[in-house]
C-alpha cells in the first residue's frame, strides 16, 4: 500500500536504483549470456545462436525478479555486476578461442 | 524489498502492472482483434468479393501482369513482392522496395486485367494489426516500446503468480455481492488465472516474433551481425545472393509459377524478386504454411534469369531454429482453425479483461476515505483508465464507422480512417477529464455500445450484397455484424451495472455512511476468506 505522503527518500531512491539495476543489470546479463551461449553451446552455429536468444528473455526476467526480490539493494547490485563480470570474463575467452 | 519474497512480489506485481497497463490494453485489444485480421479486412473491402482459386496457367498469368506493372512503376526497385490472389482476397497485392528507410511502395491490381483494382482506399485490418506491434509510432521506436511493455507484462506475469498463495482456490472464487473491490480483484484472478497458460505463452512468444531486434548479440559475435547469414544457416530463407551490379532481363515468371506448383502441394502465396533485372536476380516462391504449428514457409529459389531452380526449402529444420517458428506460430495462430480460432479470440479477450480489472483495481484501491481528497496520481490513473477501456473500444468502432460512411473516392481515404480512429480516441480520453467519475464510465461504455450499434447499421445501409438484404449474400457482413451486437451488448450490460451501482449510493445510502462516520474499510475481512490472508496484502 503507498499513499505518496508515506514514502520518504530513501524508499524513493531503493525503488529507483532496482529500476535501473532491473532493467540495465536484466537486459545485460541476458545480452551476455545470449553473446556467451551463441559460441560456447555444442550445437551447430545457427542452433546455438537460435537457443541462446530463445532463452535470453527468460533470463532477463529472472534477473528482474531476483532484484526486486533481494531485501538490500547493495547485495542485488553486488550479485548482478559479479553475474556479469563471470559472463564477461567467460565471452572474453570464448572470443580469444576463437580467433588464437 | 521490504517484507516477504512474496510482498514483494506483490509489489512489484502492482506497479509494474500500473506503469504499462494502458499501452498493454490496447496492445491486447488489437492483437485479440489481429486474429481475425483477414476477416476485417474483406469486411472493410466491401467491393471484393470471393472468387474461385485460379488454376496454375491462371496464377501464372496474373504474376506476369504484376512484373509489366512493376517494370512499368517500380524499375529501379531493389525488391519486389507480388502477393497473389487468393480465394479471400483475389487481388495481386504489390509491394517494393527502392533504398533502405523509404517506405515501399504499394499497389493492388486486378488479376485478370493487370491495372489497379476498383476498391475503396483502406488499410484495413492491416491498421490493428501493425498497431498491435507498432502502435502507429515509426517502427523501431514502436517495436521497441511494445518490447518493453511486454517483457514488463512477462515480470508482472510471474510476480502474479508469485503473488498468489491460493493460485487453485482463487481460480473458483469469484464474490459478486462483496465489497466493489473483492469482486473486481476476484474478476482480475479469474480472467488472470484461467487463461494463464494463454498469458504466459502469448507474452513470451511475442516477444520471440521481434526476438533478434530486441536481443541480437547472439548474430552480433556469432554472424559478425549478417542476419540474413543466420536466416539461411538456420533454414528460414533461402541463401541470399548479392547483386552482379551487370543487368540482364528477367525470365518470365510464368512458368516458373507452374513449376513452382507442380513441386510443391501447398497453396502459392507470394512471389519476391529480388535485384530484379540484374544478372543475379533471384525469384523466390513463398507457400503457405503446411498443417501444423510452425509458421515455416516452403520456399523455392529460381534464377531470375536463367529460371533454373536453385534451392527447395522445406520442414527440415533443426530443434532450436524449428522451436523458434513454433513459438512464432503459436502466436500467430494461422494454424488455427474456426474453433481453435475463437478459443484463441476469447483468450485475448480474457486478456483484456485482466489488464482492464488489473488496471482499475490500482485505482479502487486507493479511493479517498470520507474525509480525504483524491490525491492527482490517483485522478489521472482513473481518467487514463476511462480514456483507454472505453476510449480504445469507442476509436475502433469510429474506425470501421469511417470505412462505411466516408465517401468511397475520397482523396487519401485511409488516413482519413485512421485520423478518425485517433480523433475519436482522443476525444473519448479528454471528456472524462472534465466529468464526474461514475458518470464517465457509464457514458464511455455506453458511447462505445452506441457505435457498435452504428457500425451494424451503417454495414447493412451501405453493402447491397449484405445477407439481410440479398439472398446470398456473403455470410461474412452476417457475422461481422453479429460480433458487433454482441460488444454493443457487453458494453451495455457494462454501462448498466455503472449506473446501478451508482444509485443507491447516490441517493440514501451516502447520506446514511456520512451521518455513521466514514464507509467500513472495504478490504474487512470477510467470511469466506482466511484472516490470516488479511495480513498479507496482495495487488494493492
Amino acid at each position: 500500500m503507498a499513499f505518496p505522503a508515506k514514502i520518504t527518500l530513501a524508499e524513493r531512491a531503493s525503488v529507483a536504483g532496482r529500476v535501473v539495476l532491473a532493467a540495465g543489470g536484466g537486459y545485460g546479463v541476458a545480452a551476455l549470456a545470449t553473446a556467451l551461449l551463441s559460441l560456447t553451446l555444442p550445437l551447430t552455429r545457427a542452433e546455438a545462436v537460435a537457443a541462446a536468444t530463445l532463452l535470453s528473455f527468460a533470463v532477463m526476467a529472472g534477473i528482474v525478479v531476483f532484484v526486486f526480490a533481494q531485501r538490500s539493494l547493495l547485495r542485488a547490485t553486488v550479485a548482478v555486476t559479479g553475474l556479469a563480470g563471470l559472463l564477461c570474463l567467460g565471452l572474453w575467452l570464448a572470443m580469444r578461442g576463437l580467433t588464437p | 524489498m521490504k517484507g516477504s519474497f512474496r510482498q514483494s512480489m506483490a509489489w512489484l506485481h502492482t506497479w509494474s502492472g500500473l506503469i504499462v497497463g494502458w499501452v498493454l490494453f490496447a496492445i491486447f485489444v488489437t492483437g485479440t482483434a489481429s486474429y481475425y485480421r483477414p476477416d476485417i479486412t474483406r469486411w472493410m473491402r466491401p467491393e471484393l468479393t470471393r472468387a474461385a482459386p485460379l488454376d496454375a496457367p491462371a496464377l501464372g498469368a496474373a504474376a506476369e501482369r504484376a512484373v509489366t506493372y512493376l517494370k512499368e512503376h517500380a524499375p529501379k526497385a531493389r525488391g519486389w513482392f507480388i502477393g497473389l490472389p487468393q480465394p479471400d482476397k483475389p487481388v495481386l497485392d504489390l509491394f517494393w522496395r527502392t533504398r533502405p528507410g523509404e517506405p515501399p511502395g504499394h499497389a493492388m491490381l486486378d488479376p485478370r486485367t493487370g491495372t489497379e483494382a476498383a476498391m475503396r482506399d483502406t488499410r484495413g485490418g492491416d491498421f490493428l494489426y501493425r498497431f498491435h506491434f507498432e502502435l502507429h509510432m515509426p517502427p523501431l521506436w514502436g517495436r521497441w516500446v511494445v518490447g518493453i511493455c511486454a517483457m514488463i507484462m512477462l515480470v508482472a506475469l510471474i510476480s502474479g503468480i508469485v503473488t498468489h498463495k491460493r493460485i487453485f482456490a482463487d481460480f473458483f472464487t469469484f464474490r459478486r455481492d462483496k465489497a466493489p473491490r473483492r469482486s473486481w480483484l476476484d474478476a482480475h484472478n479469474v480472467t488472470g488465472v484461467l487463461a494463464l497458460p494463454f498469458h504466459l505463452m502469448i507474452t513470451y512468444t511475442g516477444i520471440i516474433t521481434l526476438a533478434l531486434m530486441y536481443m541480437p548479440w547472439g548474430v552480433t559475435t556469432a554472424y559478425k551481425g549478417d542476419n540474413q547469414a543466420f536466416f539461411a544457416e538456420a533454414g528460414w530463407v533461402t541463401t541470399p545472393r548479392a547483386p552482379a551490379n551487370r543487368p540482364a532481363a528477367l525470365a518470365p515468371v510464368g512458368p516458373l509459377v507452374e513449376r513452382a506448383l507442380a513441386t510443391v502441394p501447398e497453396t502459392l502465396e507470394r512471389l519476391s524478386v529480388v535485384n530484379p533485372g540484374d544478372a543475379n536476380a533471384t525469384v523466390i516462391a513463398v507457400f503457405e504454411e503446411p498443417h501444423g504449428l510452425s509458421h515455416q514457409h516452403p520456399q523455392i529459389a529460381f534464377d531470375g534469369v536463367s529460371g533454373e531452380m536453385l534451392e527447395v526449402l522445406g520442414d527440415g529444420l533443426k530443434p532450436a531454429a524449428k522451436t523458434f517458428t513454433v513459438m512464432t506460430g503459436l502466436h500467430e495462430a494461422h494454424f488455427a482453425g474456426t474453433a481453435l480460432r475463437l478459443l484463441f479470440f476469447l483468450c485475448g479477450l480474457m486478456g483484456c479483461a485482466m489488464v482492464a480489472t488489473g488496471i482499475v483495481l490500482w485505482s479502487l484501491a486507493r479511493l479517498p476515505k470520507a474525509n480525504e481528497r483524491a490525491f492527482f496520481g490517483l485522478r489521472l490513473v482513473q481518467a487514463l483508465n476511462i480514456g483507454s477501456i472505453a476510449g480504445l473500444p469507442a476509436a475502433v468502432a469510429v474506425f470501421f464507422l469511417a470505412n462505411r460512411l466516408l465517401p468511397v473516392d475520397l482523396a487519401g481515404r485511409a488516413e482519413w480512417e485512421i485520423d478518425a480512429f485517433f480523433g475519436a480516441w482522443i476525444v473519448a480520453a479528454l471528456v472524462p477529464l472534465v466529468r464526474p467519475q461514475r458518470r464517465a464510465w457509464c457514458e464511455g461504455l455506453a458511447a462505445v455500445s452506441l457505435l457498435c450499434l452504428a457500425v451494424v447499421a451503417a454495414d447493412i445501409l451501405t453493402i447491397p450484397g449484405h445477407p439481410l438484404r440479398l439472398m446470398g449474400g456473403d455470410p461474412l457482413f452476417a457475422w461481422f455484424d453479429a460480433a458487433m451486437l454482441l460488444l454493443a451488448g457487453l458494453f451495455a450490460l457494462a454501462a448498466r451495472k455503472v449506473l446501478r451501482y451508482e444509485a443507491p449510493r447516490k441517493e440514501g445510502k451516502r447520506e446514511r455512511d456520512m451521518a455513521q462516520g466514514p464507509r467500513p474499510e472495504p478490504m474487512a475481512p470477510s467470511p469466506t476468506r482466511a484472516p490470516v490472508r488479511h495480513r498479507e496484502p496482495t495487488h494493492a
